[in-house]
């Protein structure tokens, strides 16, 4: 179902854009007001609640047991999955995820990935038999623009959050000591930033007007260490060049601003 | 004898009195006793009783003013979302008359207009019409939406809230029964009015709002340099409004929260 | 000491997790939880949680479902993957199927659809954590957020689960009560009237012993019935 966003609000976000405003009065640099929230699942190892504006996505982090993939027979595994739950927006349908779904895990999951977030080589329990497989579940329960820094940094959160039995291995069988567990080998804490370009306009964490009438958008996942492990440019329009530098340089010193909501 | 008191939340089920009460709107009649169908507000006029619903849709009635926008042109029709349920149509006639026109040249998709509900059929089919005065075509301004039964607070009693708010800001303001609201001003204005317009939605249900309205107001213009007033006269003389600028949503007389919340 | 976790019972001893044998768990419900929904609620009760969201009525688009003379009630169940122990696998699988169903039918009979012809009103509700009894969680969280929605009905319904754990029977099962009892009894009321619009039973019970369940369950769902009504009107906090 495609909402039609009425001309006028088209023209009144553009023009407030071309006079340096935003409809809600924030900079062109500036967050919605951001709030974090870990451990709220405890049958999950590991979870976070995030909220940008009104955005809000629960996160679980659920590890188990399993064959790592072939090619990296010494390396844990990370599956992210994304519901854009019909709760979230009235025109979210029920049934398996859409592409826009699809897009956020995958996402998530590369900005986590070459973040190099979690040092996979440390959940190797067993070369080649046995590893632990960490599933991020992306629970996305009211959509108000800007799902993409939301997830990375409640996902991050979440994995900050989880603990995993220790292992030992006996006979070649894996032994799991429930009662006494560790957090999860965490090396990094990449975050992402997303602009929306309106005119000749970069604004960072679109609201959900703005994404609704947005020429494009460009996330950028940037790792504590200040380089950049993920990009995603999406919507319709093109970027020149320039946009993108700019964007990236904003995106380093943001990126270091949402971080503190992890401690 | 009746159970509750005037003004008291109730939510449904409710048993608010028995059968020597009339029961009124919000409310339905099972075993001698009137119950409450809503959450929302009890309103005891003589001997009839009725809920005033705090949250609900906007189901169109013939003869109510809306702000609908363009969702589709068919062959000789205008697809129109009323913030609604149901959809409402704009027969092509009703704007041209007997000559054959190109329909999206006059209006478009994403347009936004304000008419009238000419006629609403057993299924909710909605036919709407131009024909009246101030009805048309907006340019340029904002849109708000409202909670439907707030619009009666909205406009207030003989229009004295939505007055007050167009006279401090200096803004054209139109208000749809439907919920939605055009204001056209001077940009920082708009935002201004924006801002009392959804604090009275969120408040609608409270006393003493005409007060806080107008604090408000002179703490937000406050803010606003004398810079702005001059800019905003030219802008005022150039802009091109084709709708009149006094409210057109007529006055609500009785249920309503104008006359039950101060 | 038993074997099993469960205390052994008389009417009066104490359960695993302390509770008298008539006594919920501890439980909250909050309305208006999100921004874009028409309406919405949030339900916690022992290690359940659970988000309701309702939209409509709105049209539907979908015109073989379409009714003339009323809005249709579509609701959804569904159990976030990180929920329960074992992580479920994300999508809809034939106990939440049956569960959508059931939840539906409850819901129904409370509300006025024919005031809205050729529409629908959609539920959606998500476990985000489970502890024995979901279904009732989520019926109690839904009328909540229907009512939170301006839908007009005629009463709301409230459900609660009473069943048969260690020989005794007792009100609101927890999950482990649930894993290792001999009856469940899920029951969904109106309040003003008593009237029932979900049962189920799954175990096995005397005569007697359903006859206690079923006013143990209507009791519960009385209190909780309260609640509800006390989270709408702390949402409009005057």
């Amino acid at each position: 179902m495609v909402t039609i966003i009425p001309e006028i609000i088209k023209e009144s976000i553009t023009n407030l854009v071309k006079e340096g405003e935003r409809t809600d009065g924030r900079a062109f640099d500036e967050y919605r007001e951001v709030s974090l929230e870990t451990g709220i699942i405890t049958k999950a190892e590991g979870s976070a609640r995030v909220k940008i504006g009104k955005t809000q996505i629960v996160v679980g982090a659920k590890p188990q047991i399993a064959e790592p993939f072939s090619d990296t027979p010494n390396k844990g595994v990370l599956m992210t999955n994304s519901e854009l739950l019909p709760m979230a927006a009235p025109n979210f349908e029920p049934g398996p995820p859409d592409e826009r779904s699809v897009e956020l895990a995958r996402v998530t999951d590369r900005c986590i990935r070459e973040g190099k977030i979690i040092d996979l080589e440390k959940l190797c329990i067993i070369e080649g038999k046995k590893v632990w497989m960490i599933f991020l579940d992306l629970h996305i329960i009211d959509y108000d623009g800007n799902l993409m820094d939301a997830a990375v940094l409640g996902s991050v959160a979440a994995l900050l959050n989880t603990r995993i039995p220790q292992t030992r291995v006996e006979d070649g069988e894996v032994v799991l000591d429930t009662e006494n567990t560790v957090p999860l080998p965490i090396n990094e804490k990449a975050l992402m930033c997303t602009f929306a370009k309106i005119g000749d306009e970069l604004l960072i964490d679109p609201s959900l007007e703005e994404e609704d009438i947005m020429d494009a958008r460009i996330s950028i996942g940037v790792r504590a260490d200040g380089s950049i492990c993920a990009m995603q440019k999406g919507g319709e329009k093109p970027f020149k060049r320039e946009e993108i530098l700019k964007a990236v340089s904003i995106a380093m010193e943001k990126t270091a601003e949402l971080r503190e909501y992890l401690d | 004898m009746i159970f509750v008191d005037d003004k008291e939340i109730v939510i449904p089920g409710d048993v608010l009195a028995d059968e020597e009460y009339h029961a009124g709107r919000g409310t339905f009649r099972e075993d001698n006793k009137i119950c409450s169908s809503l959450v929302g507000l009890v309103a005891i006029r003589d001997k009839k009783i009725s809920v005033i619903p705090l949250q609900s849709k906007y189901i169109p009635r013939r003869g109510d003013v809306v702000i609908g926008e363009i969702t589709d042109i068919r062959f000789s029709m205008w697809n129109l979302d009323i913030n609604s349920p149901y959809s409402g149509f704009l027969p092509a006639s009703d704007v041209f008359g007997k000559e054959k026109r190109e329909l999206n040249k006059t209006f478009d998709v994403g347009d936004v207009l304000f008419l009238r509900v000419v006629d609403v059929d057993e299924v909710k089919k909605v036919k709407l019409g131009l024909k009246g005065r101030g009805l048309g075509k907006f340019r340029g301004g904002i849109l708000i939406n409202i909670t439907p039964t707030k619009v009666p607070r909205l406009i207030g009693k003989k229009g004295s809230m939505i007055n007050m708010i167009k006279d401090e800001t200096h803004c054209d303001v139109v208000v749809g029964q439907n919920g939605v609201v055009w204001v056209k001003g001077e940009p920082s204005m708009e935002r201004v009015a924006e801002k009392v317009i959804k604090m009275i939605e969120e408040q609608a249900h409270t006393s003493g709002l005409t007060d806080r309205v107008r604090e408000m107001l002179s703490e937000l213009l406050g803010k606003e340099s004398s810079e702005d007033e001059e800019s905003f006269e030219e802008d005022k003389k150039a802009s091109e409004h084709e709708g009149s600028s006094e409210e057109d949503a007529p006055e609500e007389e009785e249920e309503n929260g104008e006359e039950l919340i101060q | 000491m038993a074997d099993s976790n469960l205390s052994t019972g008389t009417e009066t001893s104490a359960r695993a997790d302390g509770r008298a044998f008539d006594e919920l768990r501890p439980f909250k419900i909050e309305a208006g939880v999100l921004e874009r929904a028409d309406g919405s609620a949030y339900l916690e009760i022992g290690g359940n949680k659970v988000l309701v969201a309702v939209y409509g009525p709105r049209e539907l688009h979908i015109r073989r479902l379409m009714q003339p003379n009323k809005a249709v009630l579509r609701c959804k169940y569904n159990m976030a993957p990180f929920s329960v122990d074992d992580r479920k696998r994300p999508g809809p699988d034939r106990r939440s199927v049956e569960i959508s169903k059931i939840t539906s039918e409850a819901l129904t009979p409370a509300v006025f659809l024919e005031k809205f012809p050729r529409s629908t009103i959609d539920v959606f509700i998500e476990v985000i954590e489970a502890e024995g009894g979901t279904r009732c969680a989520g019926i109690t969280a839904a009328s909540v957020a229907l009512a939170d929605a301006g839908i007009p009905m005629r009463d709301m319904v409230v459900a609660c689960a009473a069943g048969k754990s260690n020989g005794q029977v007792v009100l609101d099962l927890s999950e482990l009560e649930d894993k290792e009892g001999e009856a469940d009894l899920p029951v969904a009321m109106m309040p003003r009237t008593g009237d029932i619009t979900l049962l189920q039973m799954d175990g096995h019970l005397t005569g007697d012993e359903f006859e206690k369940a079923i006013d143990l369950a209507m009791d519960g769902c009385k209190k909780l019935g309260e609640a509800q009504k006390q989270a709408i009107i702390n949402r409009y906090g005057d």
